[in-house]
């Protein structure tokens, strides 16, 4: 008698099952944003004697609730925020100490002195859309962004964003600790001062 | 002879489904790997604003999510049409942020406390007011690393239409 094989398993339904389990996956996930902008607050803590600030450090921007901007007592369109933050921060306008040797501004005696001093101050009322407070959120940091990458690139041959993403590149094959250095340098040279006004 | 005799039928051989499961399996995990379930189900509107210069949030476990939208028209009867405050699954006030970190830090292992960040996950129509008292009470409760979570795109989406 010949030898009777197993008969074969129908395998038509299995790409209603997979199809099933799809559209499963497809209506109950949501792609979720996971970027964002970066921010520190301060900490809250009794300063007896605030240190003294001298006022052409100091760079003032105000949103009021009608999303208009006032910066430095003027006001400002949204797109030309961040040229004035980068030629306010890169002044070095500073003379002996507080001297600034790799600053590109223009050395006006009447904005900041160096990027070490320079604060940014925002302010922003109640009724202010928090649409716009991210739009000059992100303008602020853009300035920082394209200082550090200018100066990066001038030192290093390469941004700053690339540095980071290279240092945070596990297959990268360069000195980290030397990469770490650099970074943290141009983050010395360029510290992001952004004080919020409650 | 007749062995070599190739049958002659008019009919179009039927095209081979075989591998169908295997492209649908193949949709199927790419989808389970490029998507993450949602935890909190959200009861506001949350339309979040666009930044071009955007960092990733990394380490997911160390985030807490705050989310700050008017209510959505389901319960605009009961809230009103004003920026709300959302933790976890229901409404909150200001006074419970407190709460809310506390109860966060407490599930989380003490080395990691400090590593903790705040994602505030803000609809871009909110006002100012209600963010500027959750920072406060952020800045008292000393939860001080936040990320104002964004899309990647252009600022000028954020106009207010």
């Amino acid at each position: 008698m010949a030898k009777r094989s197993a008969p074969e398993v129908n395998a038509g339904s299995m790409a209603d099952i997979a199809f099933l389990l799809l559209i499963f996956f497809l209506v109950t996930t949501t792609i979720e944003t996971d970027t964002g902008l970066n921010r520190k607050l301060p900490p809250i803590e009794d300063v007896t004697d605030p240190p003294v600030i001298k006022q052409k450090n100091i760079f003032t921007v105000l949103i009021n609730k009608n999303d208009q901007l006032l910066v430095e007592d003027d006001i400002m369109d949204l797109k030309d925020l961040r040229q004035a933050a980068v030629e306010f921060l890169d002044n070095g306008g500073g003379v002996g100490e507080v001297a600034c040797d790799y600053c590109n501004g223009k050395k006006d005696p009447k904005s900041s002195d160096n990027p070490d001093k320079a604060i940014i101050s925002l302010k922003n009322e109640r009724e202010t859309t928090y649409g716009t407070y991210i739009s000059v959120q992100n303008e602020l940091v853009a300035a920082y962004n394209e200082l550090r990458n200018k100066r990066a690139l001038k030192l290093h041959g390469k941004t700053f964003i690339e540095l980071q993403a290279d240092y945070d590149d596990v297959n990268y094959r360069g000195n980290k600790t030397k990469l770490k250095e650099q970074i943290e340098k141009i983050k010395l040279e360029y510290p992001q001062k952004l004080s919020e006004v409650q | 002879m007749s062995k070599f005799n190739k049958k002659k039928s008019g009919e179009l051989p039927a095209i081979s489904t075989a591998s169908l499961p295997d492209i649908v399996f193949m949709l199927l995990f790419f989808f389970m790997v490029a998507t993450v379930m949602r935890d909190n189900s959200l009861k506001i509107k949350n339309e979040l604003p666009s930044a071009d210069q955007v960092e990733k949030l990394d380490k997911k476990d160390l985030v807490m999510y705050i989310y700050v939208g008017q209510p959505s028209e389901r319960f605009e009867a009961q809230f009103g049409k004003e920026a709300r405050i959302q933790l976890n699954d229901k409404f909150a006030d200001v006074s419970e942020v407190k709460a809310f970190i506390a109860a966060e830090r407490a599930s989380k292992r003490e080395e990691l406390v400090p590593y903790l960040t705040t994602a505030l996950k803000v609809d871009k129509d909110a006002n100012m007011g209600i963010v500027g008292d959750i920072k406060q009470v952020l800045r008292e409760e000393n939860a001080l690393k936040i990320n104002y979570t964004t899309r990647n795109g252009d600022i000028s989406q954020n106009e207010k239409r």
